[in-house]
């Protein structure tokens, strides 16, 4: 139920007299997600897709920074 | 400036990578010092900690308790009756998330009285079923709609969209329930168990980790924002260990890609302006003050509780099954301590709810069984 999904935005498309709809990506599925909780979001960001509803922006400062940290980890575990 | 992810990022694969869990894995083993007992809230990450192993793959005096983070384990019988009578009644069609339909209530689940001739579609989001009341104006379309504060926010949406449309013939049974009002019942019980707690990553992309600092600083337990793949379940693990062997008890986010400290102000905005706190029960446990979400008076239209009558009462209807599953949503009791557990309860026969549900613990164990 909480499963949400993350996926980057390729297209955003208006529906007549309804809220913002997006194309989301995932990982080569493609579907459509409402935006109306994600006002700012641009084409190219990663989105997280719960329910039909896009709820939260992937930051890249973030996922980038938990990347590095991984990286010295394993890095760090490697070592004998 | 935020700076751009890379072409080729993958949201998901770095997460699942084997070398980060073995590198986490071994930085917990030479961090932990005595036993922990940490609760991880959400049945997603039950059955994320259940499908990897991790249980296993932790060190053996770290033990991961599993909580009530399961919606349709929560939903009361009561509700369940309610939405059965209402599937049942001519000129009706109830809609809900797949995983509630084979639910059972005090009697039918919805599947069963589907089976009777009810009314019943299974929708992938709230939208689905207003699109059905778009196409149906003759037909008076309920939405079930369930689910924490990860969910909620595409109800109010809808809801919203339904009031500006003016479509009269869509309303919600409303069986909404939040996160933090079922944690402080469970911590301020006396012979709870918990060291630490992960709180769930996806409800807190809406609350964000803000609403937990009372709550840690109250029980004097860290919570710490954790996600759901194992890379990121071990990244919550470490920080709860870390702060649980230093003595310590904050909030972390270990999951700040995606949940950040306010949430989402916008889809929080959209909670408050459509529901408001209620006392609800949650299956198996009993009511817990405060800690639903109903529609608020001003929008009692679309309120299929008011704007309908009732055969079936809301009040609290004794599960007569032996199911357990209070004691398995509480923490108390691992799924295999239920008698009936893989003999008369399994998917294909569920006597309980988390045996139902792709969050239910009963589910997890039973999908991803052990060989001891
Ligand atoms: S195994 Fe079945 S009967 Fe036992 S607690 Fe789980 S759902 Fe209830």
């Amino acid at each position: 139920m909480c499963l949400a999904v993350p996926g980057k935005l390729i297209e955003i498309i208006s529906a007549p007299g309804a809220s913002r709809l997006g194309r989301v990506d995932f990982d080569g599925i493609i579907k459509t997600a409402d935006l109306s909780l994600l006002p700012d979001v641009h084409v190219g960001d990663y989105l997280v897709v719960h329910a039909g509803f896009a709820i939260a922006e992937i930051s890249a400062d973030e996922a980038l920074a938990t990347l590095a940290l991984l990286a010295e980890l394993a890095e760090f575990g490697e070592e004998p | 400036m935020n700076s751009r992810l890379p072409a080729g990022y993958n949201p998901v694969r770095p997460f699942r990578d084997p070398a980060a869990v073995k590198a986490l894995l071994q930085r917990i083993e030479s961090a932990v010092t005595r036993p922990w007992s940490i609760m991880e809230i959400c049945g997603g990450q039950t059955h994320a900690i259940r499908r990897y192993g991790l249980d296993e793959l932790l060190p053996d005096s770290i033990e991961l308790i599993h909580g009530p983070g399961c919606p349709v384990c929560v939903t009361p019988a009561a509700k369940i009756d309610r939405a059965v009578e209402l599937s049942l009644r001519p000129g009706f069609l109830l809609c809900t998330y797949g995983d509630m339909i084979r639910v059972p209530g005090s009697g039918d689940s919805l599947a069963t009285a589907k089976a009777r001739g009810g009314n019943l579609q299974s929708v992938y989001s709230a939208l689905d079923a207003l699109q059905l009341a778009r196409e149906q104006p003759d037909r008076e379309i309920v939405f079930f709609a369930i689910g924490f504060e990860t969910t909620s926010p595409g109800h109010a949406q809808a809801l919203q969209v339904a009031i500006d449309e003016e479509i009269t013939n869509f309303s919600m049974l409303c069986s909404q329930v939040t996160v933090p009002a079922a944690l402080t019942m469970l911590l301020g019980d006396d012979s709870h168990r918990i060291d630490g707690v992960l709180a769930a990553g996806h409800v807190c992309t809406i609350t964000g980790s803000n609403e937990y600092h009372a709550i840690a600083e109250r029980f004097r337990v860290p919570v710490v924002v954790t996600g759901f793949e194992p890379v990121d379940l071990l990244l919550g693990i470490a920080d709860c260990i870390d702060q649980l062997e230093a003595g310590s008890y904050r909030v972390g986010n270990s999951y700040t890609r995606i949940a950040k400290d306010d949430g989402n102000p916008v889809a929080r905005a959209a909670l408050v302006r459509m529901f408001e706190p209620v006392d609800m029960e949650w299956r198996g446990i009993g009511v817990i003050p405060g800690s639903g979400l109903g529609l608020r008076e001003e929008f009692a239209a679309y309120d299929a509780e008011r704007k309908f009558q009732f055969e079936s009462r809301i009040g609290s209807h004794d599960d007569q099954s032996g199911c357990i599953s209070g004691q398995v949503l509480r923490g108390l009791a691992t799924p295999e301590r239920c008698p009936n557990f893989g003999q008369s309860c399994t998917p294909a026969t569920p006597l309980g709810a988390p045996m139902v549900s792709a969050e239910g613990a009963c589910a997890a164990y039973y999908q991803y069984a052990r060989f001891e």
